[in-house]
């Protein structure tokens, strides 16, 4: 009994460490379990969980995205300037061709090229940063008619009772996910990442399979940028600054290896909600939000030791 | 002194379901050389790893100057005065000369800082020692394989070693830097160190060893003095058996050609390679570690990039194809490493078994998992898979079984060509009986097989015919009574003289 409740801890710890501190957090504040705050801190994740779904598709693979965080920033730019003087439709398209194009040279860079996927996504974060600031020029920008566009209900409106950010990040990560289990391009995902070699031998393309994972991650950035600038009504040059982080905490908090070839969808879905919980937990609590950074640091940490704990069992077992 | 510096009694090494070193006794005289010989597998490696503390044996115990001793690791060796030169040769290229003669084991005054001065010197003294054409600040990614050879060899002096044991140290060297190699190794003899010397070509062990010890299957199969014995006896002491009755050879059943190769090359990995392969028939391609047969095969389906030379399918010049287009066209290669080029380990054997032909288990790309249920459980039954079922991840299978399921996964699309790269390495009798007669069967089903292997019993025992490849060129090929292992020795070892003109 006791044999089986230490394994139970050691492969649920985190889900277990979790429910002691809602259950902590739901005692001291008396808001944090009401359904308008459960609907908040879903909102807050869907921007998060939007791009946390494409950059699972990348981490899959055995890679890292890191340049999504200065994505958001500049897709949310594009998205809120182009509203004011193409409309927002064209606008909306425009942001997503540049979501795309942008993944596209990610992967160009990784997959074809074959450079390090930390340090090409690393210093793309630090491009795109720089590319904000010459689209802006430094100003931030805002919704000029922001009473009277329907580009409002990306991030604000509401259908059937739930708002509609939530229902996009939903539906994306359904997509996402029945897109990885039961989809050819799925499989080669999981193949690349669980063994490159072996699925090169076994005919599939890498170089493509890893391209179309830095494409998807740019387009579910360009769809959260979507939501985010239709929430905000405009943005500032530094919006997206370490979205990067807190996705890749989400991605990994939900148990997909870094080394690729397991995870899945709805263990983001699971890990990016526990982290807004835990952000939003510690607000209510009374800590200052930059709190946030430091339990995104202790979440990667532990996670990856997770992670790591989890694959040397299975070699020495 | 004792006439014995080292020697090794009753050393049993066993890897799981291989017994690699059985109750192994041989001794090392100071000043002599002594020739270690077997076929791959026979067990020399094992037995030089565990003299350099790179293998703990499990039983039997190693005499050292008279005492038993136990050696931890490759630096606990080299400091007793033991020192392997291995195939690969163990230089960090980054640093000098003198860094790497005492790599490991430098000398540092108390706080750990390098005593350079100290280094140069003695560093110097064994390069002298050696006659070696360079000083002690070069650095040696910088020099030829065989001056890195040199360098090697200088720890002998440095560290003042009484045995010093060569790994095929011939492999990479042209005939003058053999004959250079040769007069160090004479000279060290003089000094009176005993050495060990393990290669492949006999003329070679004739030309410079004293005694020579026979290995097969992990057992020592006798001991003779080198200017008592010809290469006759040492071929009949290494093969021993009689063919083994067992393989089941395919009728020989030939239909038409399904590939041809003319000219292929990949340089510097092989050169100018042709031959062809039939349905029905079973080709073998024999040849050492290194020999180029992996990547030839590798090259022809695509993995690799040729760079010179043409294929030719079912009677029809093809494009060199990717991967991807071999399969398509209904070639299959069952890679050598089960574990890094066959199977997505965490993978179950289902998705395994589908991972080479997504198309084909799936529309409009939506997989189709009864198709894939179905196909699985087809193999596991028709090859006797031992598994829980179509998703438990294959890295918790037994190589026979993983094995079994790399080959499902070339079966099920129904290959016209399958090349099978060393089939049976590392697995149970009992798999390895079963692939056997998988590929008499699937050659009566008509299939093209070709057929890569080290071991000279299979390779003769499931073909119709052989190549043998020695680095980087078929250099014979033999059909029916022809097919001896005595050819095929003679073919491997005595390939070198025509390529050394370079």
């Amino acid at each position: 009994m006791e044999q089986r409740f230490k394994r139970l801890l050691r492969r649920h710890g985190l889900v277990v460490a979790f429910l002691v501190f809602l259950a902590g957090v739901a005692f001291n504040a008396d808001a944090f379990l009401t359904p308008g705050n459960i609907l908040d801190v879903l909102r807050q994740v869907s921007i998060t969980g939007m791009m946390a779904v494409g950059v699972t598709f990348v981490v899959l693979t055995g890679r890292l995205d890191l340049s999504v965080g200065s994505l958001l920033t500049l897709l949310t730019v594009i998205v809120v300037d182009q509203h004011n003087v193409a409309g927002p439709f064209p606008a909306i398209v425009m942001t997503l061709i540049a979501g795309l194009c942008i993944g596209a040279f990610n992967g160009l860079l990784v997959g074809f090229v074959g450079l390090n996927a930390l340090i090409v996504t690393l210093a793309m974060l630090s491009f795109l940063q720089g590319l904000v600031l010459f689209y802006s020029g430094g100003s931030n920008v805002n919704v000029e008619n922001a009473q009277d566009t329907w580009f409002a209900v990306f991030g604000r409106g509401e259908f059937l009772g739930l708002p509609l950010p939530v229902i996009l990040f939903l539906v994306g990560a359904v997509i996402a996910g029945l897109v990885l289990q039961f989809t050819t391009f799925g499989r080669r995902v999981y193949g690349v990442g669980g063994n490159e070699t072996a699925s090169i031998f076994s005919g599939i393309d890498a170089r493509w399979t890893v391209f179309w994972t830095y494409v998807i991650s740019g387009f579910t950035t360009g769809v959260a940028a979507i939501i985010m600038g239709s929430r905000v009504m405009g943005a500032q040059n530094t919006i997206g600054q370490g979205y990067e982080l807190t996705v890749l905490a989400g991605v990994i908090l939900g148990g997909t290896s870094l080394l690729g070839g397991s995870g899945s969808i709805w263990r983001t879905v699971i890990g990016i909600s526990m982290l807004g919980f835990i952000q939003n937990g510690l607000l209510l609590l009374g800590f200052p939000y930059y709190v946030q950074w430091l339990v995104t640091w202790a979440v990667i940490i532990v996670a990856v030791w997770i992670d790591l704990g989890a694959k040397r069992g299975r070699i020495f077992a | 002194m004792s006439d014995v510096v080292l020697k090794v009694k009753d050393i049993t090494k066993t890897f799981p379901g291989v017994k690699a070193l059985d109750r192994v006794s041989f001794d090392i005289r100071p000043g002599e050389v002594h020739a270690l010989v077997g076929e791959n597998g026979a067990g020399k490696s094992t037995l030089m790893k565990a003299l350099a503390g790179l293998h703990r044996p499990d039983e039997g115990q190693i005499f050292y100057q008279g005492e038993a001793i136990e050696v931890a690791g490759p630096l606990d060796a080299r400091r007793k005065g033991i020192l392997l030169i291995h195939q690969e040769l163990s230089l960090s290229p980054e640093l000098s000369v003198a860094e790497n003669i005492y790599l490991g084991a430098w000398p540092t005054n108390r706080f750990g800082v390098l005593k350079k001065r100290e280094l140069r010197r003695d560093a110097t003294a064994a390069l002298e020692a050696l006659g070696c054409g360079f000083g002690p600040d070069v650095r040696v990614g910088s020099l030829s394989v065989a001056k890195q050879q040199m360098v090697e060899i200088a720890r002998a002096e440095a560290f003042r070693a009484n045995v010093v044991i060569f790994d095929e140290p011939t492999a990479s060297l042209t005939d003058s830097e053999k004959d250079q190699l040769f007069h160090t190794i004479r000279g060290l003899k003089a000094r009176g160190v005993g050495i060990v010397y393990i290669s492949h070509k006999m003329d070679e062990i004739f030309d410079i060893t004293d005694r020579i010890t026979v290995l097969r299957d992990g057992q020592v199969q006798g001991t003779v003095d080198t200017r008592d014995t010809d290469l006759n006896q040492i071929t009949r002491m290494m093969i021993g058996r009689t063919l083994d009755t067992y393989f089941v050879k395919a009728k020989a059943e030939f239909g038409a050609e399904v590939l041809r190769v003319e000219g292929l090359s990949n340089r510097p990995l092989f050169e100018d390679v042709s031959f062809s392969v039939r349905e029905g028939e079973v080709l073998g391609l024999y040849g050492l570690v290194g020999a180029g047969r992996s990547e030839l095969v590798e090259t022809i389906f695509g993995v690799r990039r040729a760079d010179a030379g043409k294929l030719f399918w079912k009677e029809g010049e093809i494009e060199l194809p990717t991967p991807r287009q071999s399969i398509d066209m209904g070639m299959a290669l069952v890679p050598e490493s089960r574990k890094e080029q066959g199977l997505v380990l965490m993978m179950g054997g289902r998705e395994n078994t589908s991972l080479p032909h997504l198309r084909l288990f799936s529309e409009v790309s939506v997989m189709n998992r009864a198709k894939e249920m179905a196909v699985f459980e087809k193999y596991r039954s028709a090859l006797s898979i031992k598994t829980t079922g179509p998703d438990q991840a294959v890295s918790q299978l037994s190589g026979g079984n993983q094995q079994k399921f790399v080959l499902a996964k070339w079966l099920c699309a129904d290959p016209k060509l399958i090349i099978l790269d060393e089939p049976t390495r590392g697995i149970d009798v009992g798999s390895k009986s079963a692939i056997h007669e998988l590929i008499a069967e699937l050659a009566e089903q008509g299939l093209a097989v070709i057929v890569i292997s080290s071991e000279m019993p299979e390779v003769l025992g499931v073909s119709h015919r052989v190549l043998a490849m020695s680095e980087g060129s078929v250099v014979a090929e033999f059909e029916g009574a022809a097919m001896t292992e005595e050819h095929l020795i003679d073919a491997v070892s005595h390939a070198r003289e025509p390529v050394a003109a370079e």
